[in-house]
């Protein structure tokens, strides 16, 4: 049995989840998706930063395109970490290609001229 | 010199750029913004989280793409804007002082203004936090600005006080790039944060909230070396011999933010609840031809809704510029039981467009109604399953259902079942 808050809307159901993925305390059908969705395959988007090298004090935003896996979030960071890029960069430049294997690209979303 | 302009925006973030577009698009071509920043796009610039354009523009962006997308529009429309130039004064019959390294100081006589100077955040002062006052005490906000834009972490061992959404995000980051965040303490007994933002900012890395908890203790001598936590009774007093010891670094401060608006201190608005001025419904203060939106009006969850009442404050200055816009009479909108507040306060009864009402509960309900009504007749009413204080609400009424006539006061409650 496991219990999760739902996130869909405001109303916050506390759901519970049983072994047979049986869903409780869903008010309302989204809820049971959202459920079963984090017990089976649960897909984060990752914003983090890069340095830029050639702009004083300066990082640039980037996030994995699409979601990557939960549980490989730490090892996704440490790659995003492992990365330095110049300036001017511009939103939807690659930064890492298929981080990880993972097929999920790391791209800027911030523009510095 | 003095120059003059028909309209003048202070501020150059979401609400202010967003207000910006819509009165050009009006017809108001001589435009001028002034952002006291380096770059357009506000607050927005060190959000780099997503979640942000879900209703402006169906898809998931983190702030620096969503605030990209309007700079772009500025820059097409050639919307004039001057960087890093601060706004000093701003006097009732709407002359606006401000100040940047090539223009020197420079005053402009503008028909319109548009404040829109976003909010503050409540520092450790403003709590009035107990102890010792080492380094590491720092607000959220701040640490955001100096780890997302310049890479910069403020700590590796961090308690933050308040739930707020900064907050949860910062947990989250500060998590993601190295250091531990040992908890997050609230002192109400419910978040002040999104549920979303509970879910995958604290649940996903297990850091735990302590509801009804706070600093009653800051101990350190160079650097902060603990903090002392305790519960809180329902009058939020601390509740002796619960004291738990955090070892600490850091302590992030997320315990509020308040509208900024130091400049209206010379003109004729007066502040409300929210701590910003009373508007009507084109977002207009009791000042003539002087509008706010955004942060500075009300604190908002969600950028997209910054957006449209930046649209909305546009569309009245334009309206005001072109002289379509009279000061009339007005009906008062009240906040009724469980509402701690609503915008707009007025509504002009020479009104012809529909009204969005937004508001806040005070605590947090389930299963209940929404009622606008004046004096015995119901306007509107709307069912609803939840809500919380941390998500603002709307509700949309007919200008048509308004007996704009008798001048009644409109009143907006919550009746439970």
């Amino acid at each position: 049995m496991k219990e999760l808050t739902c996130i869909i809307c405001p109303r916050g159901c506390r759901l519970k989840i049983d072994d047979q993925l049986n869903v409780t305390g869903n008010f309302c059908m989204r809820g049971k998706q959202y459920a079963i969705n984090e017990l089976t395959h649960p897909m984060r988007t990752i914003t983090s930063t890069v340095r830029v090298c050639n702009r004083l004090d300066c990082v640039v935003a980037v996030k994995t395109v699409p979601e990557i896996p939960k549980d490989k979030i730490f090892a996704v960071m440490n790659e995003i970490n492992k990365v330095k890029i110049n300036a001017p960069c511009h939103i939807g430049q690659i930064v890492i290609k298929n981080v990880l294997n993972l097929n999920s690209d790391i791209i800027v979303c911030q523009n510095i001229e | 010199m003095m120059i003059e302009k028909e309209l003048v925006v202070i501020g150059g973030g979401s609400a202010g750029m967003a207000a910006a577009i819509q009165a050009y698009n009006e017809g108001i071509k001589d435009i001028l913004i002034l952002e006291k920043d380096d770059k357009l796009g506000g607050i927005l610039n060190q959000c780099i989280h997503n979640g942000f354009g879900l209703t402006e523009f169906k898809e998931e962006l983190t702030g620096p793409e969503y605030l990209s997308r309007f700079v772009q529009q500025i820059n097409e429309l050639h919307i004039e804007y001057k960087l890093s130039s601060t706004v000093i004064e701003l006097t009732k019959d709407l002359k606006v002082v401000y100040s940047n390294c090539q223009d020197g100081l420079s005053i402009i006589k503008a028909k319109a203004v548009v404040l829109a100077t976003g909010c503050y955040e409540r520092n450790a002062g403003a709590i009035l936090l107990a102890g010792d006052r080492p380094s590491g005490i720092i607000t959220a906000g701040t640490a955001q600005k100096y780890l997302n834009l310049q890479g910069y972490l403020v700590g590796k061992k961090v308690v933050i006080l308040g739930s707020g959404d900064i907050g949860l995000i910062m947990a989250r980051r500060m998590t993601l790039e190295g250091a531990k965040v040992l908890a997050v303490l609230e002192i109400m007994p419910y978040s002040n944060g999104l549920n979303r933002n509970i879910a995958q900012c604290l649940n996903d890395y297990d850091i735990p909230l302590y509801l009804s908890h706070s600093v009653s203790k800051v101990i350190g001598k160079e650097r902060l070396e603990k903090i002392i936590v305790s519960r809180v009774d329902e009058n939020l007093q601390f509740i002796p011999n619960t004291e738990i010891e955090f070892e600490c670094d850091t302590l992030l401060l997320s315990v509020g933010l308040i509208p900024n608006v130091g400049l209206l201190n010379n003109t004729t608005c007066s502040i409300s609840s929210t701590k910003g001025p009373y508007v009507n419904e084109h977002m207009e203060t009791q000042t003539p031809g002087l509008f706010c939106c955004g942060n500075c009006l009300h604190v908002h969850d969600l950028v997209d809704f910054v957006t449209q009442e930046g649209r909305t404050a546009g569309h009245g200055a334009a309206l005001y510029i072109k002289g379509l816009s009279k000061h009339s009479q007005t009906i008062i909108v009240k906040n009724g039981h469980n509402i701690s507040y609503v915008i707009p306060q007025y509504i002009k009864v020479e009104n012809t467009e529909p009204v969005e009402l937004k508001f806040r509960v005070k605590k947090p309900c389930k299963n209940v109604n929404v009622i606008v009504k004046q004096d015995d007749n119901v306007i509107k009413k709307l069912i609803k399953t939840a809500l919380i204080p941390s998500e603002m609400e709307i509700i949309k009424i007919n200008v048509n259902d308004i007996n704009l006539i008798n001048n009644s006061d409109i009143l907006v409650e919550i009746q439970e079942k």
